[in-house]
């Protein structure tokens, strides 16, 4: 099998669809962050307690829609502790967004080892199926690829939109732009900065967790430690990637997805007996490091990003 | 003020008290606006002007008063509330966000959050109608980022105009601009005013004042100390009660100038980007002697500043110091070679914004004892320092222990004066001594600085301001294009002579002779 072979099938461009989906939950939950002016480090230990608070809901009996519900909850919790010491305290958002990954996911931890004291392998839950979409579904190649997923992924795809409309064509996403490119301003037309930047904090720590509980919830069917792995840092890459915008972030996402999926088929393939696995786990990350540098160079960053706004401050 | 007596009163301030811990900023401040007037409100730096207006507007919460506005009490800290009732603020720093348009900051917060769309389209056509009508011309669709100063304060009047304000107040707005904008801002007042619109107007400039108010209010270190009717008075008789004192123009005692202290010949620096590098400068500092340098900024000011400062190596020609200098030019070397710089920017290279007074203070000296000893400082000796500059140069500040970026402009180049003059130096670079300041400020930094040219200092002294360098100056040089005119006496030559030379007439060949 070569390459061409593996860029024409279908389960190819599945698995780009399916890696990238958790990718796209935790980008946009992170966009919205930094675009009111928050940079939110917290990302990786929400996505962790999203994927833990989602699949323990389901094990414990809630339909799968609720337990999505349960993990954005989790993630929204820890996103009001990042916001409160990030927005009125004005602490630091490194120091905090670090501090909020690693409760997170101890957290995650802690609950699992209290929940489950005596199981050796996690339990499995029934995850979402794949939807396959009528007529469309039976298109060669991108049927398959696009039109059986499961309604997650859908739903990662059709917020991408939303994201972009709220952003751009609503009162709200105008001032949540404001707030990050110059939070006076913001203050100035009678607005309040902390709410803004809060609101935003909270519901992009929620999307976040949604990403964790895909996982646990679409891509596998079982809770595993180390099973974000990094995913969340990647996040925060593909939103400079996407130079803060949710249709470019979206592409950074499917790229790296691409390179992801294509890394696992090449080392099956005559090349992967010769190269050492590790050549081919470090592709998609020297690659989106490549695209990163291509892509990011003229992006217009938050003016704010990182500042804290004190009212009344000289 | 005649002619308004019956007027609608649109603004009432009432015992308006603010304190920053134990500095009283504002105190016991209480006057009326009516509808269709100019007020002006004048003091210094550090009076308490913004934080007035930002009392009123809501930024800040009073610790006593009440502000009426429309016979309506205003809730205190809520600039919302402010908004709703019809008060605009043009802030001295624009509140606008770089990143996007016109039209997107004017739109900001102007419906409810949670409304489906913006109504972009019916927006910009008011915007535009709004334009029009007051003669404020700016492109809405352009991105904030990309208009010059002026435009951007004409987008900050469209801000409070698009929310129907009835009460605009404008602070410090000329401080930004050009001639030409300042005349086009007042034409925007004036019709504002004549559609019943009332302003407020803060400013340290006595001539702007005099133009556009019909009623000043004078404010002096938070107290509201006079109001006038602005036909009833004059610039001096302002800026006396700005001050509490007598204005008394600098005075140049005739002193004959001392040894050189430093000389430049045949100096040439590289051009930096649009400015022209020096091109064969011939200069001599003497001591107790002011050399005045006039001309339109980017002529090669800085090259030259930047050169005496040790910033810059002279490509070509030689730079002597009396007694010699050894080793390489540096920051440093100029340092202790007697060299005291008052920087242009005093915000990017006077001073560390973040750091206190203390360390402010001994920025140029700190590892000099005795702020430091073997490699430690002596934080208590620094103190001492930043103290004694605060006494003797009257800084108004909380204390040593304050971050500078709380202190006004004019406080801050005390400071900044304060360490230069004290380290006891030989040459004095001052380069825009006095830009910003108002004139009790520039009394002060200038009798300073002619206190230091009688004490024997030689002074380098480079200003865009013609009346400044004239009534400064024991010999004048005018910089055009990287080259040096004769020096000409004080009082040889007129204001429109030397504004010739400054627009290129009279240097031999002009920059082509580099």
């Amino acid at each position: 099998m070569d390459i061409l072979d593996i860029l024409l099938s279908a389960t190819f461009w599945a698995a780009v669809i399916r890696i990238a989906s958790p990718l796209i939950f935790a980008t946009l939950g992170e966009l919205i962050c930094e675009r009111a002016g928050v940079l939110n480090l917290g990302i990786e230990g929400i996505m962790v307690i999203g994927a833990f608070a989602g699949w323990m809901a389901v094990y414990l009996g809630t339909g799968l829609w609720a337990g999505v519900g349960v993990a954005m909850l989790a993630g929204m919790l820890f996103g009001l502790l990042h916001a409160t010491l990030t927005v009125p305290f004005g602490l630091s958002q490194h120091v905090v967004g670090l501090g909020v990954t690693l409760l997170a996911t101890a957290t995650a931890s802690f609950a699992y080892r209290l929940s489950l004291p005596e199981v050796t392998s996690p339990p499995k839950i029934t995850p979402f199926q794949p939807w396959e979409i009528p007529v469309l579904s039976d298109i060669p190649l991108i049927g398959p690829a696009l039109f059986s997923q499961t309604a997650l992924t859908y739903l990662a795809f059709i917020l991408v939109m939303i994201v972009s409309l709220i952003l751009y064509r609503t009162p709200l996403g105008l001032a949540l732009r404001a707030a990050g490119e110059n939070p006076a301003s913001v203050e100035a037309q009678g607005l309040s900065v902390t709410a803004i930047r809060m609101g935003a904090v909270i519901v992009g720590s929620g999307l976040m967790a949604i990403g964790g509980a895909f996982l646990t919830m679409s891509a596998f069917s079982s809770f595993f430690f180390e099973m974000v792995n990094g995913r969340g840092w990647i996040c925060i890459a593909l939103v400079v990637f996407g130079a803060w915008k949710p249709s470019k972030a979206l592409l950074g996402a499917l790229l790296f997805a691409g390179f992801d999926a294509l890394q696992v088929r090449l080392q099956q393939t005559p090349m992967g007996a010769v190269v050492p696995y590790q050549v081919f786990l470090m592709v998609p990350y020297v690659l989106s490091i490549l695209a990163l540098i291509l892509m990011s160079r003229r992006a217009e960053v938050p003016a704010a990003l990182m500042v804290p706004f004190n009212k009344g401050e000289r | 003020m005649a002619g308004r007596e019956g007027a609608e009163v649109v603004l009432r301030l009432d015992g308006i008290t603010k304190r920053f811990g134990p500095l009283v900023a504002n105190d016991a401040i209480s006057f009326d606006l009516k509808k269709g007037e100019v007020i002006a409100l004048l003091g210094e730096n550090g009076a308490g002007k913004t934080t007035l207006m930002n009392i009123l507007f809501g930024h800040y919460t009073a610790d006593a008063g009440s502000v009426e506005v429309f016979g309506q009490t205003l809730p205190p800290g809520h600039p919302r509330a402010a908004l709703a009732a019809g008060v605009g603020m043009v802030h001295q720093h624009f509140t606008l966000a770089d990143n996007m348009t016109v039209l997107e900051n004017i739109l900001l917060g102007t419906g409810s959050l949670l409304s489906a769309r913006l109504n972009a389209r019916a927006a910009k056509a008011k915007v535009q109608k709004l334009s029009a009508d007051f003669g404020l011309s700016v492109h809405p669709d352009a991105k904030v980022g990309s208009l010059s100063v002026g435009e951007r304060q004409r987008v900050e009047i469209l801000k409070a105009l698009y929310r129907d304000a009835r009460i605009l107040i404008l602070d410090e707005p000329t401080a930004v601009l050009t001639p030409q904008e300042t005349t086009a801002l007042f034409e925007t007042l004036r019709k504002a005013v004549a559609l019943g619109l009332s302003i407020i107007f803060i400013s340290h400039k006595l001539n702007e004042v005099m133009a556009i108010s019909s009623r000043v209010l004078v404010l002096r270190h938070g107290r509201l100390v006079g109001e006038v009717a602005t036909a009833e008075t004059d610039r001096h008789r302002l800026a006396e009660m700005m001050v509490g004192a007598e204005i008394t123009a600098p005075k140049l005692a005739d002193r004959a100038p001392g040894a050189a202290l430093m000389t430049l010949t045949g100096i040439r620096t590289a051009p930096r980007g649009n400015a022209p590098g020096l091109s064969g400068i011939d200069l001599t500092l003497r001591a107790g002697q002011i050399i005045g340098l006039a001309g339109v900024s980017g002529n090669g000011q800085s090259a030259l500043a930047d050169l005496i400062g040790g910033l810059e190596m002279p490509t070509g020609g030689t730079m002597v110091l009396h007694p010699e200098h050894s080793g390489d030019w540096s920051p440093r070397a100029a340092l202790a070679s007697g060299v005291a710089r008052i920087p242009e920017d005093r915000h990017k290279t006077g001073t560390v914004a973040d750091f206190t007074l203390t360390e402010n203070a001994v920025l140029e000296a700190y590892e000099n004892a005795p702020y430091s000893r073997k490699g430690w400082m002596d934080w208590s000796a620094a103190e001492g320092f930043a103290k004694k500059i605060i006494e003797t140069y009257d800084v108004r500040c909380p204390g040593p222990e304050a971050a500078i970026r709380l202190l006004s402009g004019g406080n801050m180049q005390k400071l900044i004066l304060g360490r230069a003059l004290e380290a006891g130096p030989q040459i004095i670079l001052a380069n825009q001594p006095v830009r910003g300041l108002d004139i009790g400020a520039v009394t002060f930094v200038h009798n300073r600085l002619i206190a230091a040219r009688d004490a024997g200092a030689a002074i380098l002294l480079i200003s865009e301001d013609l009346d400044e360098v004239m009534a400064l100056s024991d010999l004048i040089h005018v910089i055009y294009e990287g080259h040096l005119s004769p020096a000409f006496p004080r009082g040889e030559k007129t204001p429109a002579e030397l504004g010739v030379w400054m627009a290129g007439q009279g240097f031999e060949g002009g920059a082509d002779a580099a």
